[in-house]
C-alpha cells in the first residue's frame, strides 16, 4: 500500500511541470497581471481557513480560523478584481487619429 | 456531500486555475482566463462551505470572515491605483502567508476539525512545520517589501557585518526548533512551534532588508512564489490535493519570474538575494576624474527634433512611474503619430519595480499594446530610428553594459545608443541605481532635458505644433 504523502508527492510534481509549462507561455507584456492573479489563486488556502473556521467546538482556534478567512478573502476577492481591472485596460484600442477623425 | 464528490470538484478548480495561467498568454484571451479563475475560487469555496456544513453545521462565522474580507477586497482592488500595482501585490503576499500560519496554529490546536488524526501525526507536523516557516517568511518579508515599494521606509539596502552568518545559524536554530516539534509529544508542541515561527518572522525581515530598490522586481516575484510554496505546503499537511495543485502553480510562475528578472540583470539568484546590490557607489565609475559635460535642453527643443522625427522610440522606467507621467507621455505620442511620426515603446524586462509594470502604466493610459515591445523585439530597430526618448530609465540603457569590467557587464540593455538623435529625461544628474555613471548622457548626439517626467512631458506636449 503507498502512502498518502508519496500520493501528494506525485501529484505536486506534476503540478510544478504543468505550472512551469504554462507559465513559460505568458507574455511579458502581461507579467503584473500574471503576479496578481497568480496572487489570487494562492489564495486558495482560504479553503483552509474555513475549515478552521468552523469546528465542531468553536473556540480560540475558531478564532485564529476565522482572522484566516478574512485575510484569505481579502486576498481572493481584491485579488481577482484588480486582475481584472488590469486585464480591462489592455484592450486594442481604435487609433485616436481615427477616433478624431468622426467615428 | 461525500468526500469523493468533494475531490472531483476541488479537481474542477484546480483546472480552472490551469486555464486562468494559460488564458495569460495573449491579452485577448486573458480576461476569460481570470474569470475561469474566479470560477475555480468560488466553486472550491462554495464545496468547501457544503462540506463543513454538512460536518458541523457551523458555517456562520466563515459566512461572515467571508464578507467582511471581501468587502475590504473590493474596495482596495476599486480605490488602489495602476502606479502603487509593486505595493498592493506586496501587501496582498503578506495576507497569503499570515493566513498559511494562523491556519497551521488552528491545525496544530484542533486536528480534528480538518480531518486529521488526533493526536497530529508527525508526518503532518513536518508538512505544517514547511508550511508556517515559508508562510511567515512571506509575511514579513512582504510587509518589509511593501514598506520598501511604498516609501514608508527607506529603500535603499540595509548591510552590516555577518549579516549571512547571523542568517545562517537563525535558519539553522529555527530548523532544530523545527525537528523538536516534530518529536515532540503532544503536551509540549507548542514552546518549540511559537519559537520556530518567531524566528521564520524575523528571517524574512532579515532576508528582505539588504535588497535594494531596483532589485524589488526579483524579490516581488520571489514573495510571489513563497506564497504560493506556503499555500502546498498547507495543501500537504491537509491532505488536500487542490490547494497542494494551486500552490504549485503558484510557487512555480513565481520562481520563472525571478529567473528571468535575474537574467535581465545579468545577476544570479545568489547575488540578489545576498544583496546590497549598489550600497557602495562605483568606484569604478569614478576613475577618469576628467569633468564631463553634458548637453542639456528644453523641452521646446525636445519636441522641435521629435516634431520632425520620422520615427521615435520611447523608453519608459521607473521615473515615469513616480511622476505618474503616463498620461502625458500618450498624449505625446498621439500628437507625434498625428503628424506622422512613427512612434513606438521599448519595454526592459526590469524597468519599473515588478514585472510587466511598465505594461500595465501604458495600458492604464490606453496605449494600444501592438505599439509596446520587448527588449528583444525592438533592440534591431533602434539603428534605423530618429529619436530614442529615454524617460526616467538608466540602467537598462547605460553603455557600459557591454564593456568588459563593468559592474554590470553583460547585463542585456536597451541599445538606445545606436539612435541618431538620444533626449534623455531625468530629474536631476544622480546616479542610477547601479551606482554607476551613463555615457550614454555624454554622447555628443544625445540632449539632457531635466525635470519631473510628467511636466517635462506635459511641456513637450504644448510644444507639438
Amino acid at each position: 500500500m503507498v502512502d498518502h504523502i508519496v500520493y501528494y508527492l506525485i501529484i505536486f510534481v506534476l503540478a510544478v511541470f504543468v505550472g512551469y509549462h504554462v507559465v513559460w507561455s505568458v507574455t511579458p507584456a502581461l507579467h503584473t497581471p500574471l503576479m496578481s492573479v497568480t496572487n489570487a489563486i494562492s489564495a486558495i488556502v482560504l479553503v483552509g481557513a474555513m475549515l478552521a473556521a468552523g469546528p465542531a467546538a468553536f473556540d480560540w482556534g475558531g478564532w485564529v480560523g476565522v482572522a484566516a478567512v478574512v485575510l484569505a478573502s481579502i486576498n481572493a476577492v481584491g485579488g481577482f478584481l484588480v486582475t481584472q481591472r488590469m486585464l480591462e485596460m489592455f484592450k486594442r484600442k481604435e487609433p485616436a487619429a481615427k477616433r478624431a477623425g468622426g467615428h | 456531500m461525500s468526500a469523493n464528490q468533494v475531490a472531483l470538484w476541488y479537481l474542477v478548480a484546480s483546472i480552472c486555475f490551469i486555464l486562468a495561467l494559460k488564458g495569460l498568454s495573449h491579452p485577448s484571451t486573458a480576461r476569460r482566463g481570470n474569470l475561469l479563475g474566479i470560477v475555480g475560487m468560488v466553486i472550491a469555496v462554495v464545496v468547501t462551505l457544503a462540506l463543513v456544513y454538512s460536518h458541523t453545521k457551523n458555517v456562520g462565522m466563515i459566512l461572515a470572515g467571508i464578507v467582511v474580507g471581501g468587502a475590504i477586497g473590493v474596495v482596495v482592488a476599486r480605490r488602489v491605483q495602476m502606479t502603487q500595482m509593486p505595493e498592493l501585490v506586496a501587501a496582498f503576499h503578506s495576507l497569503v502567508g499570515m493566513a498559511a500560519v494562523l491556519i497551521a496554529i488552528s491545525a496544530i490546536h484542533d486536528p480534528a476539525a480538518f480531518g486529521l488524526p488526533v493526536p497530529l501525526p508527525s508526518g503532518n507536523r513536518l508538512e505544517l512545520f514547511i508550511g508556517t516557516f515559508i508562510g511567515a517568511i512571506t509575511f514579513s518579508g512582504s510587509v518589509i517589501a511593501f514598506g520598501k515599494l511604498s516609501g514608508k521606509i527607506r529603500s535603499a539596502p540595509v548591510v552590516f557585518a555577518g549579516q549571512h552568518w547571523l542568517n545562517l545559524v537563525l535558519a539553522l536554530v529555527m530548523i532544530g526548533f523545527g525537528i523538536m516539534f516534530f518529536l515532540a509529544g503532544d503536551e509540549s508542541k507548542w514552546l518549540p512551534y511559537i519559537v520556530m515561527t518567531a524566528i521564520a518572522f524575523v528571517l524574512g525581515v532579515l532576508i528582505i532588508i539588504p535588497i535594494g530598490g531596483a532589485d524589488m522586481p526579483v524579490v516581488i516575484s520571489m514573495l510571489n512564489s513563497y506564497s504560493g510554496w506556503a499555500a502546498a505546503g498547507i495543501g500537504f499537511s491537509l491532505n488536500n490535493p487542490m490547494l497542494i495543485i494551486a500552490g504549485s502553480l503558484v510557487g512555480s510562475s513565481g520562481a520563472i519570474l525571478s529567473y528571468i528578472m535575474c537574467k535581465a540583470m545579468n545577476r544570479s539568484f545568489v547575488n540578489v538575494i545576498l544583496g546590497g546590490f549598489g550600497a557602495e557607489p562605483g568606484a569604478a565609475a569614478a576613475g577618469g576624474g576628467e569633468k564631463k559635460t553634458v548637453k542639456s535642453g528644453s523641452a521646446d527643443d525636445a519636441a522641435f527634433v521629435m516634431g520632425n522625427a520620422e520615427s521615435v522610440i520611447i523608453v519608459p522606467g521607473y521615473g515615469l512611474a513616480v511622476a505618474r507621467a503616463q498620461h502625458a507621455v500618450k498624449e505625446m505620442a498621439t500628437k507625434l503619430r498625428e503628424k506622422g511620426v512613427n512612434v513606438r515603446y521599448a519595454i526592459h524586462p526590469v524597468a519599473g519595480r515588478m514585472p510587466g509594470h511598465m505594461n500595465v502604466l501604458l495600458a492604464e493610459a490606453e496605449v494600444p499594446y501592438d505599439q509596446v515591445f520587448e527588449m528583444d523585439d525592438i533592440n534591431g530597430e533602434f539603428g534605423t530610428t530618429d529619436v530614442a526618448l529615454i524617460l526616467g530609465a538608466n540602467d537598462v540603457v547605460n553603455p557600459l553594459a557591454e564593456e568588459k569590467g563593468s559592474p554590470i557587464y553583460g547585463m542585456p540593455i536597451l541599445e538606445a545608443y545606436k539612435a541618431r538623435t538620444v533626449i534623455v529625461n531625468k530629474r536631476s544628474m544622480a546616479a542610477g541605481y547601479a551606482g554607476l555613471d551613463n555615457p550614454l548622457f555624454y554622447m555628443d548626439k544625445t540632449m539632457m532635458v531635466f525635470g519631473d517626467a510628467k511636466k517635462v512631458v506635459e511641456d513637450i506636449v504644448k510644444a507639438i505644433d
